[in-house]
C-alpha cells in the first residue's frame, strides 16, 4: 500500500502521481490529507483500490471502471459520475449528483445525500449499479432513472426529518427505488407506483444490504425489520405517445 | 371510426403505358404507398401514406413514376398556410406534439446567400490550384500563448490537436438515429480523408473503434455507451450541450429503434426508450461546465481536446465566452437550421438563430476578450456547399461540421420522415431490410467524392483571392461583402456592403 499526503497539492499533481504509480504496477493506495482536491480516481480501472482519508471533491471515481474505494470522511458533488464499475465505500454524507449516470458498481453512503442523486441511473446486461444511502436524500432522487437500484433508509433521523425530498422518480422509465418506509404521494413522480415488496424483492434487499451492513458495522436484521416500500416505473416507455405522427 | 381530415401531400402519377407491373416500388416502399391491384391487374398506390422520398422514382426501372405535389389547394389565405391547417387536423386528431426531422426548412433569410467573396485582379495576382501548392490543414486546439521548442526544435507546450486535411468534419450523428451502415460510411471516409467524423450519442459499436482516430466520440446528457474505453477510443471528446435543431430540449430514441446492436452500443436494454435530458444534471453553470471539461480530461489523461457544442441561441457570444474560460479547447456552434434525426416541429423551426449571425458574434466576442487562441471554432447547421465553408472561414470558424450534405451524399432526399424509422434510403433506420440498401463501399466513395469536390473547390475560391493557405482566409471578413443586408445585420457579420 502506497501511502500518498495530499496536503497542499493541486489535484493534477496529485492524480498524475497516483496514475504514475499505477503504471509502475502499484495497485493500493492510502490518501491522506485530502482536501477538496477533485476528479479523484478518475478513469481508473479495476484492480486499484484506494483508502482516502479527509474529504475528496467533486468528480470521485467519475468516468471509472472497478476502481474501489473508501472514503474516511465526507464526499461531495458528481461522486461516481457514469462509473461503469467499482465500489464506493462513504464513511460520511455525500453532496448533490452522486451517481449521474451510473451504469454499474456499489456507491454505499453511510449518511446522508444531497439533491439529484442516481439521476439517469442504467442497467445494462449484468450490470446493476446499486446506490445504498444510510441516511435521507434530497429532491429529484433517481429522475430519469433507467435501471439498477437504489435503496433508501433514512437512519439515524432527527424528529420529523423527511426520508427524501419532492420530484421523487420524476421520468422514472427503469430499475426500482426501496424505500425504508413510507413516502408522500405529492413527492411522487407521475411515472412511478408505489408498491409492496414481493418476496423477491426481499431476497434481493436482503442480498444487497448485507453486504452494505457488513461495511458500515450495521445490523442488518434491525434494518429490515421496518416497513419497506419500492417504486417501480408505471411504463419503460414514458414518453411513447407524446407525439403526433 | 371518424373522419380523418388529413390529406395527401403528395400525388402519384404513374404512367401506365410505361409501368411494366414488376412492383418494385412496392417492395422498395417502407411507407407502403405502391401495391398491385388484382381486380385492376395494375399498379395503384395509397398516395396519403407518400413521402416523396424519391426512392420508387429512382429505382423504377422504366422510370413509370412521377411525384408532385397534391393539388388541394385550401381557399387562399397567406396567414393560414396549408401546412398550419394540416398541422391542425393532425393534432386535433391525435393530441399529439408534432414531430419531424432534418433541418428547418422554413423561409427565413439565409445568409450564407447574401455574402459574396472577393477575388484578385491585376495586382495581387490569383492562384491557380492546379499548379501551385495550396494548403488546407487545419488543426483544432487550444493554442498557446507563445511556444516553446526543446532542442530538438519540437514545440514542447503545444496542447492535443486534431489535425484536418481538410476544414471539414461530418457533424455528430448518432448510431440509432442512423444506420450501422450510414456510421460506418462516415467513419471509414472520415479515416480515408484524414478528416473526423462524429459518434453524437449514441456509443460506438464495436466495428468502428478501429476508426478512432478519426472519430470524435460525444458525451451527452444521457451518457449512453460512455465509459473509459469509448473515452480512450475516439481523438477527441465532445460535450453536447445543445443542438441547432432543438436548443433547450434533449433526446429521445423511441424504443423502436433499439434493437440488439443500438441497445449493446448504448448498453441500454432492448425496446426501451433512450431519453437524453435536455439539461446535464450535472452541468448548472459555467463552473460545472468546468468541472464536466477537466472530469474528462482527467479520465483520459489530457491527452485529447475537449470540444463543447451548443446551439445558436441569444446570448451565443457570451455563453461561447463562458466555455472558452471554462477550459474547452474546441467550441461548436450549430446554427438554428442543423439537421436532426427527430424534434418537434415547432423548436426546430422557430427556437435558435441563423449560424452565421451566431458565429460572427462568437468570433468578436472571443477576440475582444483575448480568449480567441484559447479555443477553435467550429460551426454547422447547415453548410450547403464549399462556398459555405469559404465564408464561413472568413467569418472566423476554424471547420465546419457538415450533417445533412453528408447524408444527402449518401442518398437522402431530405423527406425529413427520419423519426418514423421508415427511411428508405437505408440512413435513418434500423430494419434490418432497409438497412442494407445501404453499401458502406459505396456510401464511403460518395462521402469521399463530395469532400474531395468541396476541397477542390475551396482551394479555387482560395486562389482566386490570391490565397494560398485556409490560415491566412480565417476571420479576414475584409473577403467578404453582403448584398441585401440591413445596415444591422452588416454590422453584427463585421462586413461591408458590396460596392463598399
Ligand atoms: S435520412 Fe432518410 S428519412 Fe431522413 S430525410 Fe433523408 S431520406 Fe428521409
Amino acid at each position: 500500500m502506497v501511502e500518498i499526503d495530499a496536503q497542499g497539492i493541486h489535484y493534477r499533481d496529485l492524480n498524475q502521481r497516483v496514475r504514475r504509480l499505477i503504471g509502475q504496477g502499484k495497485r493500493e493506495f492510502n490518501l491522506i490529507n485530502v482536501n477538496g482536491q477533485r476528479y479523484i480516481g478518475d478513469g481508473l480501472a479495476s484492480s486499484v483500490r484506494m483508502e482516502i482519508n479527509g474529504t475528496p471533491g467533486n468528480d470521485l471515481a467519475a468516468f471509472a471502471s472497478g476502481v474501489e474505494i473508501t472514503v474516511h470522511g465526507n464526499v461531495q458533488d458528481g461522486v461516481a459520475n457514469t462509473l461503469n464499475d467499482g465500489k464506493l465505500i462513504v464513511h460520511g454524507h455525500a453532496g448533490d449528483i452522486l451517481g449521474y449516470g451510473m451504469r454499474g458498481g456499489q456507491v454505499y453512503i453511510k449518511g446522508k445525500v444531497g439533491y439529484r442523486v442516481g439521476i439517469h441511473m442504467k442497467g445494462y446486461r449484468e450490470q446493476e449499479p446499486v446506490i445504498i444511502i444510510g441516511g435521507t436524500a434530497g429532491d429529484f432522487l433517481g429522475e430519469y432513472m433507467a435501471g439498477g437500484k437504489i435503496i433508501l433508509l433514512g437512519l439515524n433521523r432527527i424528529r420529523d426529518e423527511a426520508l427524501v425530498g419532492n420530484h421523487l422518480a420524476v421520468g422514472m422509465h427503469g430499475g426500482v427505488i426501496y424505500l425504508r418506509g413510507e413516502v408522500e404521494p405529492n413527492k411522487l413522480g407521475r411515472e412511478v407506483r408505489p408498491e409492496k415488496l414481493g418476496q423477491d424483492d426481499w431476497d434481493d434487499l436482503e442480498r444487497l444490504l448485507a453486504d452494505y451492513c457488513r461495511e458500515f458495522d450495521f445490523s442488518l436484521k434491525e434494518i429490515i425489520s421496518a416497513d419497506f416500500w419500492k417504486l417501480i416505473p408505471v411504463s419503460s416507455r414514458p414518453y411513447g405517445k407524446i407525439y403526433a405522427y | 371510426m371518424s373522419l380523418t381530415m388529413k390529406s395527401p401531400e403528395f400525388l402519384i402519377d404513374r404512367d401506365d403505358d410505361r409501368c411494366i407491373n414488376c412492383q418494385v416500388c412496392e417492395r422498395q416502399c417502407a411507407n407502403e404507398v405502391h401495391y398491385y391491384d388484382h381486380d385492376l391487374s395494375k399498379m395503384s398506390a395509397v398516395d396519403l401514406n407518400c413521402v416523396n422520398c424519391h426512392r420508387c422514382v429512382t429505382l423504377c426501372p422504366s422510370k413509370a413514376l412521377r411525384i408532385s405535389k397534391y393539388p388541394l389547394e385550401y381557399k387562399e389565405n397567406y396567414n393560414w398556410s396549408a401546412e398550419m391547417i394540416n398541422n391542425i387536423f393532425k393534432q386535433a386528431e391525435t393530441g399529439g406534439v408534432l414531430l419531424t426531422g432534418m433541418g428547418n426548412p422554413s423561409r427565413k433569410k439565409i445568409y450564407w446567400d447574401h455574402l459574396l467573396l472577393n477575388a484578385s485582379q491585376v495586382t495581387n495576382p490569383s492562384i491557380d490550384p492546379l499548379r501551385e501548392p495550396m494548403e488546407l490543414k487545419t488543426f483544432l486546439g487550444r493554442k498557446p500563448e507563445r511556444v516553446e521548442f526543446n532542442g530538438e526544435g519540437n514545440i514542447v507546450n503545444l496542447p492535443p490537436q486534431l489535425e484536418l486535411g481538410t476544414p471539414i468534419m461530418f457533424s455528430a450523428m448518432s448510431f440509432g438515429s442512423i444506420s450501422l451502415n450510414a456510421s460506418k460510411s462516415l467513419a471509414r471516409a472520415a479515416s480515408e480523408l484524414n478528416m473526423m467524423y462524429n459518434t453524437g450519442e449514441g456509443g460506438l459499436h464495436q466495428d468502428l473503434y478501429q476508426y478512432g482516430e478519426n472519430t470524435i466520440v460525444q458525451v451527452a446528457s444521457g451518457r449512453f455507451g460512455v465509459h473509459k474505453e469509448y473515452l480512450n477510443a475516439g481523438t477527441a471528446i465532445e460535450i453536447k450541450i445543445g443542438q441547432g435543431a432543438k436548443p433547450g430540449i434533449g433526446g429521445h430514441l423511441p424504443g423502436e429503434k433499439v434493437g440488439e446492436e443500438v441497445s449493446r452500443t448504448r448498453m441500454i436494454p432492448q425496446g426501451t426508450d433512450a431519453l437524453s435530458p435536455a439539461p446535464h444534471h450535472d452541468i448548472y453553470s459555467i463552473e460545472d461546465l468546468r468541472q464536466l471539461i477537466y472530469a474528462l480530461k482527467e479520465a483520459t489523461v489530457y491527452a485529447k481536446p475537449v470540444s463543447v457544442k451548443i446551439s445558436a441561441v441569444h446570448n451565443v457570444a457570451a455563453i461561447a465566452s463562458g466555455i472558452a474560460s471554462a477550459g474547452a479547447d474546441i467550441i461548436a456552434v450549430d446554427g438554428y437550421r442543423g439537421g436532426t434525426g427527430a424534434a418537434p416541429t415547432m423548436i426546430r423551426d422557430n427556437v435558435g438563430i441563423p449560424i452565421e449571425l451566431a458565429l460572427a458574434a462568437v468570433d468578436d466576442r472571443l477576440r475582444e476578450e483575448g480568449l480567441r487562441n484559447q479555443v477553435s471554432l467550429v460551426v454547422g447547421g447547415s453548410i450547403r456547399n464549399s462556398a459555405d465553408i469559404v465564408k464561413a472561414i472568413a467569418l472566423g470558424a476554424d471547420a465546419v461540421y457538415i450533417g445533412s450534405a453528408a447524408l444527402i451524399a449518401m442518398g437522402c432526399h431530405l423527406c425529413q420522415k427520419c423519426y418514423t424509422g421508415k427511411c428508405n434510403w437505408g440512413i435513418a433506420t434500423q430494419r434490418a431490410d432497409l438497412v442494407k440498401r445501404l453499401n458502406p463501399e459505396i456510401g464511403v466513395e460518395r462521402l469521399k467524392n463530395l469532400v474531395k469536390g468541396w476541397s477542390h473547390e475551396i482551394k479555387e475560391m482560395l486562389g482566386g483571392m490570391g490565397i494560398n493557405a485556409i490560415e491566412s482566409l480565417r476571420g479576414n471578413r475584409l473577403m467578404l461583402r453582403g448584398i441585401d443586408l440591413n445596415p444591422n445585420e452588416l454590422e453584427i457579420l463585421g462586413i461591408k456592403h458590396a460596392g463598399e
